[in-house]
């Protein structure tokens, strides 16, 4: 079950991705409708946040493109802005709350340029819709996991992106920070952006989500939540492992094969 | 002091020209140091600072002169291809990063001493003075070296100032620092390159040995007095050029002493200092902080102790022999006498006799521990279901943690409760 959708935010075609040399992902083909708010859903190890740093372009492809509102990454990155998972960074490293809110400014000012106060108003009014404009001042080390996580958000709300990719934003965090951050994308989702997010657990996404990838190492189901969140895909998804594939990609990084030739 | 105001005074041009160039090595060694201690890559300021050393002597021995500028390019060279091959190591082979340091290192070092060695017995009469790379030479600072080295450092400085902010974030994050566009590999460029200058200039100062230290040890005694990049970056400076002058005046006043391992030992003594003392991240205060809970826990218990023999007799004020606090709570007897001492000064015991008597004050913390330990017995009980003979050892802990904004809150959760799992009364605020 993977819909296609005319005039897609995203589209992902015949996508290979190796981590470590091995195949992690195969021939990924997927389009994602404008205003979706999206869930990436699979097991351990299935490559969400893989699929996600592949169209963030932090990982080299082996095979296929990626195209955003129809153009190349590198013409939209002004309108696309990406929450990394929070363990990603050193949370001991000697920045404020505020600092931290600013770095989603940095692409709108540019080298050189300093922050200016329009930056740092923005950055506040960020603070408040997460609700951590309190802690503007605190030390990045002395947050919860929570409040990290609302801390990302923020920064990346700062950019004014159409399209948001959030990699396990509900990882870790209390059941506060959960609601306020679905809240905030629910809202964004409802301004018409486009909103991507990996998420673990599969009680809430009937809830949370109007359109859900399913994915384990290949892509099992694109589509809207009713179509494709059902037992038979998910057992699909969950259930009878891969190994076939699982030990095809060990072959591929122990004889260290290209996972396709060059084309 | 009469040396300290001649050296100050700078009557010679000589001790001008030397102070001013150790303080400007040793300020952009530190500002650079910052980042690759926070980037968390210390030890690459030690591969380069040994890597630069074949570049230096492939330097020479291609000019045939120690022209700092041809001796600078060849150091530069070397130093970067040294990162290069490290992150080659890391990248095509299961070696990891600790080891791929080491051989990187070795092995220019290795190579750089081996052709160190022929020059020397080359005969050639020009290459003497080439081994104050290896062990620094301040005193040296003079003349077109001085000219030379002093334009790199200030050259680094300028470029950490106009690049701080997207140093900052590929430092932080180099992620999202890629995904909203920063050309980051530009901008590691230009960051390593910048420490490869540092370590260049610095080792004329302190020699490739010690080099590595003229890099971290500004910046990780600076991580103890703050939480912000921009104040540890000036911090750091501060504390180098310190180093810088305290090591060439050190030098000057007692001619035997060289000026690099000086200034070396300075900031080994800063970043002691600055270890134990620091507020907040200082040893000393965290000791401090820990001793004070131990005396508050002591009196709390102690205050307890006696509250609940009071009210087993229901006479809070009653004479207590030290014996029979110990009967009731297992106190040590140096921790007896040191806590009725503490409680008598701060006034919540009196002495009558042999014995000790609550005060009014006593009383009412006794009373108030007894309270928040047996709110927090009810509180496990009833939300945490734990059984109630299991709730004790935990409330004993917790009684000295709860804040009165907690308790009254506790209160309320709990519906104004009298008595505890144990039946004991709870009592009233």
């Amino acid at each position: 079950m993977i819909q296609q959708v005319e005039n897609p935010v995203l589209e992902i075609h015949d996508l290979t991705v190796s981590y470590d040399k091995k195949p992690v992902l195969w021939g990924v083909d997927l389009s994602i409708p404008n205003g979706a708010l999206c869930g990436i859903i699979g097991p351990n190890g299935a490559g969400k946040s893989t699929l996600i740093k592949a169209i963030m372009d932090l990982i080299p492809l082996n095979s296929g493109y990626v195209k955003l509102f129809d153009q190349e990454l590198n013409e939209v990155r002004k309108k696309i802005s990406y929450v990394p998972q929070r363990e990603s960074v050193d949370w001991d490293f000697p920045a404020s709350v505020l600092d931290v809110v600013l770095m989603g400014r940095y692409s709108q000012l540019g080298l050189f340029k300093r922050p200016r106060k329009a930056d740092r108003e923005a950055a506040m009014a960020a603070l408040e819709m997460v609700g951590m404009d309190k802690y503007s001042k605190r030390q990045i080390a002395q947050l919860s996991g929570g409040q990290q996580q609302r801390v990302f958000l923020a920064r990346s709300l700062t950019q004014n992106a159409d399209i948001y990719f959030l990699d396990e934003p509900f990882a870790g965090v209390d059941a506060a920070t959960e609601k306020a951050i679905i809240q905030i994308l629910k809202n964004l989702s409802n301004e018409g952006k486009t909103i991507i997010v990996v998420h673990h657990d599969l009680q809430s996404v009937e809830t949370y989500f109007n359109w859900v990838i399913l994915l384990n190492l290949r892509l099992v189901a694109s589509g809207p939540t009713e179509e494709v969140f059902t037992p038979q895909l998910l057992e699909e998804t969950y259930g009878g492992k891969l190994t076939l594939l699982t030990e095809v990609g060990e072959l591929v990084k122990k004889g260290g094969f290209n996972a396709r030739e060059k084309q | 002091m009469e040396t300290l105001i001649e050296f100050f005074s700078f009557e010679y041009p000589n001790i001008k020209y030397v102070v001013f160039g150790t303080i400007l090595l040793s300020i952009s060694s530190a500002v650079v140091g910052c980042f690759t201690f926070i980037k968390k890559k210390s030890l690459v300021g030690d591969v380069v600072s040994h890597a630069v050393l074949p570049g230096i002597c492939i330097s020479f021995l291609a000019s045939g002169s120690k022209d700092p500028f041809l001796l600078i390019i060849g150091a530069f060279i070397s130093g970067w291809v040294s990162i290069l091959v490290m992150d080659a190591i890391i990248r095509n082979t299961k070696i990891k990063e600790d080891a791929a340091t080491g051989l990187s290192l070795s092995v220019f070092f290795g190579i750089g001493i081996l052709l160190m060695t022929y020059i020397q017995h080359s005969g050639n009469a020009a290459q003497s003075g080439l081994d104050t790379f290896l062990f620094g030479k301040a005193a040296a600072l003079i003349g077109i070296d001085l000219l030379a080295f002093s334009i790199i450092a200030i050259v680094v400085l300028i470029v950490v100032f106009l690049f701080y902010k997207e140093f900052k974030l590929i430092s932080f994050d180099p992620q999202f620092a890629k995904v909203i566009g920063l050309p980051i590999r530009k901008l590691e460029f230009i960051l390593t390159s910048i420490t490869v200058l540092a370590v260049v200039t610095g080792i004329q100062a302190v020699g490739v040995v010690l080099m590595a230290a003229m890099l971290i040890t500004p910046a990780a005694a600076a991580r103890f007095w703050t939480n912000k990049l921009h104040k540890m970056l000036i911090i750091s400076s501060i504390f180098g050029a310190f180093s810088g002058i305290s090591g060439a005046f050190i030098s000057y006043s007692t001619p035997s002493m060289p000026t690099g391992p000086w200034m070396v030992m300075v900031l080994s003594i800063i970043a002691l200092f600055s270890f134990f003392f620091a507020p907040s991240r200082g040893i000393l205060v965290n000791s401090w902080n820990r001793f004070k809970i131990q005396r508050q826990l002591l009196e709390e218990n102690l205050l307890k102790t006696f509250f609940r023999i009071g009210e087993n007799s229901n006479d809070y004020f009653q004479d207590i022999e030290a014996g029979d606090l110990r009967l009731a709570r297992n106190f040590s007897s140096a921790q007896l006498s040191r806590g009725l001492k503490m409680l008598s000064s701060n006034g919540y015991i009196t002495k009558s006799g042999s014995a000790w008597t609550l005060s009014k004050e006593g009383h009412d913390k006794g009373k108030r521990i007894t309270r928040l330990h047996r709110l927090w017995e009810l509180y496990l009980t009833k939300y945490l279901r734990i059984a109630p003979d299991h709730v004790h050892e935990d409330a004993d802990t917790i009684e000295h943690v709860i804040t009165p904004e907690l308790e009254r809150r506790l209160e309320q959760l709990l519906d104004y409760p009298t008595s505890d799992p144990h039946q004991s009364a709870i009592p009233s605020r």
